[in-house]
């Protein structure tokens, strides 16, 4: 019976729900010691002196540190420096020396036999500090007199990148019937895992080795990065493991400087070492996301026909580089622009910027929110100007189903194309599940009492599957983007995949499972997968980008490919058959065999010929240059990404005294390719969709004048509770894509990446008769109170 | 100070420092991990446990307020190998995905139902006003609990 297509409960959850799963904080190593990290205050600041007397007296404390003590560690590296980055780079260093630039970087660290002295001690560390003034929006950094963050990066600008066609994208702007411009601000979001980081160091002096557990979505790339880039040590020095992890969103992709200073300092004190982030650390010490501001020129003729898309953006980086930061405004971001329309002319300019606030990296959706909000905006704002339905405007610029592969215009996407789509088809089950006809007219009755009902499309699309290797290094990043896998059958009977991806709540123990289970013909129980730990695993780049299915999946794919094979070979000479001759099987009941064409009897089920395999030497016969065992590795560096798209609607309800946004009902109809398990890319949505409404409505990031994260705990930072959050309607097209042989698109952050827009647009049209054109998220209540005031001489109300 | 605690059926006897925080006392004394630690500011409600019978935040608790106390953590709420039917809807209804917000989930809902075995989605939701989720947009967790209360609870 098979199993893809079919909502299997996890394999994972047994040990979730009964408290069994060990997290890194519930990880402990006998004789291990506890740190603290002293943080900078400050935003800009020169560190004139720091005398750690006091701190290093404390009874259990086992040393004090600062970052003088670690000048032999590498600064932390920064693999895609997109952009032409690589002339003012700048990163963290496990401890700073000279100067912070933001708020939470470490300066100091005390090691104590316990979490709580070391806490206590770290306090009694003085900072001589010369303060400097700060500047915390991107744009401002760029201006005369702004303070100056880097030496090698004059007006803090750390990168210019751009993509399309300008002159094409002007003359069409000037020769269009209608032009709108509108500012749009994608604020600054805290990613906010349930669990912070962490990081657990133990280092054996007797050979070098280290053993690293941490809150990792990409163990083998951190492994990458401390042997290659930071200690200067061979990979089997090193080994990465990745426990129960609470959720990473992005966050837990980069290598951070506490991970690196746990690392060195449990060499310098000789026994293992324990860091545990706080709530309050996390929120100032961990990347952020988004934060663009952007001017965007969009031309149309009055047919609705779009005729040029121009994008000025300047993105904040922070006031230091993470490892992947200036990858996600650029190749994550324009190249993204054309959404799902076939826009004749776009252009696209980013200006990254160093700013006094936290680093900003990959937040889900990476770049693609940000292009999408951008899109689906520009393409209402159209349809406003126009006073045309948005549904129309949307049509009338699809890409059509009989385009595919489909190029975006001017080079957008420097030679990929969007794999498959029809998305007029999603569009119009998302309608007609909606009921949208009967919804104008129950507008306007509403507008009659005085009640603000409104509708907001989203018809998005992303790239997924992250990795054609040869071409993300024509963008820059300095890496490959392959996954592998291996398949073993063991003896008694049972399957065991290894895979260089992580999982962190995806469900990857299962959705695997499913696809050797129905490949190979053996039971779910029977299958294991195995991953997070580099001991063990074969190199794979991690979880990101929705990749872990269309890239890492098709390498498991790939490994069950060769076993199949191998077992017909068997077969073949245990039955004196021609190879071609011999299939591999799957009957109704889900039992896998081997078996000469034609002869029934000449079959060997998946338990015999494993034996066959395995136990060779037992008397079984193997063809004669046969090795015993079924156990194969496969590597896989897909052709070109994939293409999810799909429609989201948001139907909101606008409180007229105080600006409060009710979300009425919000449908969502994604097309992620095949589906292998429904009930966990249903999960995937619903919780893409709670982030990306929560940016729409209550999230963001605040920093003051001085750069001092305001919103710096969950009591300030608004991540919505179930009260917030209505259920949500979804639906599902299913448009394999033909650019991997499982037809996988990837379904991690479709939600995120198209709520957002969804939301602002729904609450743009409730305000629409008042002449509202625009709303800066987050759509708090004061915000969109305000709004209506400003904007009620122009209304009914 | 010695405080005496029934953790689990088991009575517990233990010295600890009158600052010690009851998440603290259960998970580095008692070794029960399963109860999470997710902040600072007793936010996010991945600490929740039972105390006579009530949830409890214990991030927010002293171990000295539990002497004398019954206190069930998510550890002792399967019996003999059987799962507590919220557990077992957390599991048959996706309520979950990283599960780091799912001990403090479960022992929520679980006290919820207590105090209101048949609640409506309204009340579902403003019941888990005091835990958050960052995975699942609440969806399947609302649906865990009221497939709970609709088979007529534990």
């Amino acid at each position: 019976m098979a199993v893809v297509g079919k909502a299997v409960k996890r394999k994972e959850d047994p040990r979730l729900i009964t408290g069994e799963a060990r997290y890194l904080e519930d990880i402990n190593i006998p004789g291990m010691t506890h740190i603290a990290i002293l943080r900078s205050p400050h935003a800009h600041a020169n560190i004139v002196s720091i005398n750690t007397e006091a701190a290093a007296a404390v009874p259990g404390v086992v040393g004090v540190y600062t970052g003088q003590d670690f000048m032999d560690v590498n600064p932390l590296p920064c693999p895609w420096p997109a952009g032409g980055v690589e002339n003012n780079l700048n990163t963290p260093r496990a401890l700073e020396v000279e100067k912070v630039t933001h708020v939470g970087a470490g300066v100091a660290v005390v090691v104590a036999e316990d979490r709580a002295t070391a806490q206590d001690a770290v306090e009694l560390i003085d900072v001589e500090w010369e303060v400097l003034p700060a500047v915390t929006d991107a744009e401002e950094a760029t201006f005369e007199g702004a303070p100056q963050l880097h030496e090698n990066a004059p007006n803090n600008v750390c990168m210019e990148w751009d993509c399309g066609d300008q002159e094409g994208a002007d003359a069409a702007l000037a020769s269009s019937d209608v032009v709108v411009k509108q500012r749009l601000r994608n604020q600054r979001l805290i990613p906010t895992p349930m669990e912070t980081r962490g990081c657990i160091a133990q280092h054996e002096p007797v050979n070098g080795e280290y053993t690293i557990w941490m809150t990792s979505q990409a163990p083998h790339v951190h492994r990458l990065l401390f042997t290659a880039f930071i200690f200067g040590v061979p990979e089997n020095k090193v080994r990465v493991i990745s426990p129960q992890i609470g959720g990473g969103f992005g966050a837990k992709i980069f290598m951070y400087p506490e991970y690196v200073l746990t690392t060195a300092l449990s060499k310098k004190v000789g026994r293992p070492v324990k860091w545990v982030e706080t709530r309050s650390e996390n929120y100032i010490a961990t990347t952020h996301g988004r934060d663009h501001v952007t001017d965007v020129e969009v031309g149309a003729n009055r047919d609705g026909t779009i005729t040029a898309l121009k994008v000025k953006t300047f993105a904040n980086l922070g006031g230091i580089l993470s490892t992947v930061a200036p990858g996600i405004p650029t190749t994550l971001y324009g190249r993204m622009l054309s959404g799902a329309y076939q826009f004749p002319n776009i252009y696209c300019h980013v200006t990254g910027v160093y700013t006094n606030t936290g680093m900003v990296d990959a937040y889900r959706g990476a770049g693609r929110p940000e292009a999408t909000y951008v899109v689906e905006r520009a393409v209402d704002l159209v349809a406003s100007e126009l006073s045309m339905d948005p549904v129309e405007v949307r049509r009338k610029n699809f890409v059509p189903s009989d385009a595919f592969p489909f190029e975006p215009n001017n080079n957008l996407l420097n030679g990929l194309s969007y794999d498959s789509g029809d998305y007029d088809k999603a569009l119009d089950m998302a309608l007609e599940m909606t009921g949208y006809e009967d919804f104008r007219a129950e507008q306007a009755a509403a507008r009659a009492e005085g009640r603000y009902l409104g509708i907001g499309f989203s018809t998005y699309i992303e790239i997924c599957g992250i990795a054609p290797s040869a071409w993300m290094f024509g963008e820059g990043w300095g890496a490959a983007l392959w996954e592998s896998a291996n398949v073993r059958m063991h003896i008694t009977g049972d399957v065991v995949v290894t895979t260089g991806s992580q999982s962190h709540g995806q469900g990857h123990e299962t959705s695997v499972a499913q696809l050797v289970a129905d490949e190979l013909g053996v039971s779910m129980d029977q299958v294991h997968v195995q991953h997070s730990d580099t001991l063990g695993t074969p190199f794979g780049y991690g979880t990101y980008g929705s990749r872990s299915t269309a890239v890492g999946g098709v390498a498991v794919w790939r490994s069950l490919q060769r076993i199949k094979e191998k077992a017909r070979a068997i077969a073949a000479h245990e039955f004196e058959a021609d190879i071609e001759d011999v299939e591999y099987v799957v009957n109704e009941e889900g039992v896998g065999s081997v078996q000469v064409k034609g002869a029934p009897d000449k079959s060997k089920v998946v338990g015999e010929f494993m034996g066959i395999a395995t136990s060779a030497a037992g008397g079984w016969s193997l063809p004669g240059d046969m090795e015993p065992f079924l156990d194969e590795t496969s590597y896989y560096d897909p052709p070109d990404c994939t293409y999810p798209f799909g429609t989201h609607i948001c139907i909101v309800e606008v409180d007229a005294e105080t600006g409060n946004v009710d979300i009425k009902r919000y449908i969502a109809v994604d097309d992620v390719g095949k589906v292998i398990n429904p009930m966990i890319v249903d999960g995937q949505v619903h919780g893409g969709i709670a982030q990306g409404v929560a940016q729409a409505l209550w999230e963001g990031a605040q920093y003051d004048e001085n750069g001092q994260l305001v919103s710096g705990s969950l009591m300030d930072y608004a991540i919505p509770r179930a009260d917030l959050l209505p259920s949500f309607e979804l639906g599902r097209t299913e448009t394999p894509t033909p650019n991997n042989p499982l037809g996988v698109k990837g379904a991690g952050e479709t939600g995120t990446i198209a709520a957002t827009p969804a939301v602002v647009n729904a609450v743009v049209d409730a305000l629409s008769h008042l002449d509202v054109r625009h709303i800066d998220m987050p759509l708090t209540p004061s915000r969109v109170w305000e709004t209506i005031k400003s904007h009620s001489n122009g209304g009914n109300s | 100070m010695k405080i005496s605690v029934n953790v689990n059926g088991c009575t517990r006897e233990s010295d600890v420092e009158a600052r010690t925080l009851l998440v603290n006392y259960l998970r580095d004394e008692l070794g029960l991990t399963g109860t999470k630690i997710g902040c600072d500011t007793s936010q996010c409600g991945a600490c929740t446990v039972h105390m006579d019978g009530k949830a409890l935040k214990s991030c927010t608790s002293l171990a000295v307020q539990a002497d004398g106390c019954d206190v069930t953590t998510i550890e002792g709420l399967a019996h003999n190998g059987d799962l507590h039917p919220m557990q077992q809807s957390f599991w048959d209804n996706h309520g979950l995905q990283c599960g780091f917000c799912t001990p403090g989930m479960i022992m929520a809902t679980t006290a919820l139902l207590a105090d209101n075995p048949n609640p409506d989605e309204d009340e579902i939701r403003h019941g888990l006003e005091g835990n958050l989720c960052r995975c699942t947009g609440y969806h399947n967790i609302v649906k865990a609990v009221a497939a709970v209360a609709q088979a007529g609870g534990d």
